[in-house]
């Protein structure tokens, strides 16, 4: 039982880290990690939600009907972002700062909604808390990862301390969306190939199989029109059912 | 500043420099998912576009006109998100009752646009930038329009990248993502624009 949780705990960190193997809460990942301190905020603001949210739904989950699920957990979670932002808010001004629109979006954060979804609402509280306990860190992990690359190439610094920025000339170009997406996208592929040398599936799409809206997603993919996202990845995130 | 130039202010900068997806980072998820094909590309964006409009007037005055005189500006994430999700059904459901061939082509697209961070990203971004509700419905409508930009000339990029010879250890998303890179960098060539 304990190495069980244990497993459920690690699980999220490197196994199925949110963001480089189930592709989920992209777009934070994108946008906040100008710095590396914008990223390990992030995370934690987004790792205090999962943890709670995941608790209040575990616990509730026999309680909510099956039909209104979705708006339930989104009601839920967006009560715990509130906190969290009025939190952010009072104690680190500068990280509110930072974070912008992204601190209320964290609601919309496909990794919360996905969790909730695939994890608390079948699972009972110390398992639900432990899964979200390791998600958020691999997130914060991730977060923090490509807030150091990019602030190191594009300010020459690490946390705020210089470090190459008088050695090397640093190159903006990575502080600016173009360098976000080209420095996930490096990261994708190094996970990949990490991935293929261990002989894991390689992730080729984005998590539709964990995102909540999937039922739309493959009703398009019925219609023959829409990416086959949906039905290739399906198997990447079910590891644990 | 007249009224006027407010408004191409906002239109160019919500279109161009300040892009939903390329500069922004909202609605990654249907920008790389649902951007293989040019026509999908494109009911997608109009159902985004859509949502977007008819949220922001819905939400703008809940928030000035409930929220505000009550002191619930606390409330204002939990609110928005219900009335966003409430919305989507709603339009759904009107569009199937009344509009059948604009459900046909929009309708399973709608589902996936609760959870889209664009929605509820512009009626936040409104409320934060303190634009009045005409200019909020402007806002919304060039960050709509500036989605669709950008997924039509995603979806135009991708179409040539099934064809090219892709090293590798890129092939799949991280090539995707880069080319993701070049087309947001040729965006950049719009800054300053409209101040």
């Amino acid at each position: 039982m304990k190495s069980k949780n244990l497993n459920i705990f690690t699980n999220g960190i490197i196994k199925e880290n949110p963001v480089l193997r189930l592709m989920l809460g992209t777009c934070p990942t994108l946008a906040v990690t100008t710095a590396a301190i914008n990223g390990i905020g992030m995370g934690v603001a987004a790792t205090i939600v999962l943890v709670c949210s995941n608790l209040v739904i575990s616990l509730l989950r026999n309680f909510i009907p099956d039909k209104v699920r979705i708006p339930a957990f989104i009601t839920v979670i967006a009560g715990f972002v509130s906190v969290v932002q009025m939190l952010v808010k009072a104690f680190t001004p500068t990280l509110d700062e930072a974070l912008g629109v992204f601190l209320p979006l964290i609601v919309v954060n496909c990794i919360i909604l996905a969790r909730a979804e695939m994890f608390a609402s079948k699972n009972s509280v110390l398992p639900s808390v432990l899964d979200g306990l390791g998600m958020g860190i691999g997130f914060t992990a991730t977060l923090t990862l490509m807030g150091m690359i990019r602030e190191l190439l594009g300010a020459g610094t690490l946390f705020g301390i210089t470090v190459t920025a008088e050695v090397i000339d640093p190159m903006i170009i990575f502080l600016l969306p173009p360098g976000g997406f080209f420095v996930f996208g490096i990261l994708v592929a190094v996970s990949n190939a990490i991935a293929k040398r261990q002989g894991k599936p390689v992730v080729e799409h984005l998590g539709c199989a964990n995102c909540p809206a999937r039922a739309g997603c493959q009703n398009a993919v019925l219609e023959g029109d829409a990416s086959p996202a949906c039905e290739k990845n399906e198997k990447v995130g079910d590891g644990n059912e | 500043m007249s009224s006027t130039t407010s408004i191409v202010a906002i239109l160019l900068a919500g279109i161009l420099t300040e892009n939903m997806v390329l500069s922004r980072f909202m609605g990654i998820c249907p920008f790389l998912g649902v951007s293989k094909k040019v026509n999908t590309a494109f009911s997608m964006s109009i159902a985004v576009t859509l949502v977007m409009v008819i949220a922001t007037a819905v939400t703008h005055p809940i928030y000035t006109y409930f929220l505000l005189p009550n002191e619930l500006e606390y409330l204002q994430t939990v609110v928005f998100i219900l009335v966003i999700a409430a919305i989507v059904q709603l339009i759904e459901i009107v569009l199937k009752k009344y509009i059948k061939p604009i459900y046909n082509a929009l309708g399973i697209y709608l589902p996936l646009i609760t959870t889209n961070c664009a929605v509820l990203g512009i009626t936040t971004i409104n409320i934060d930038d303190g634009l009045n509700f005409g200019l909020s419905l402007v806002n919304a409508l060039a960050a709509g329009i500036g989605f669709m930009l950008a997924m039509i000339l995603f979806a135009g990029v991708r179409s040539k990248l099934d064809t090219a010879d892709v090293p590798e250890f890129l092939k799949g998303l991280p090539i995707t993502l880069i080319a993701a890179a070049i087309v947001a960098l040729s965006f950049l060539g719009f800054a300053g624009i409209g101040g």
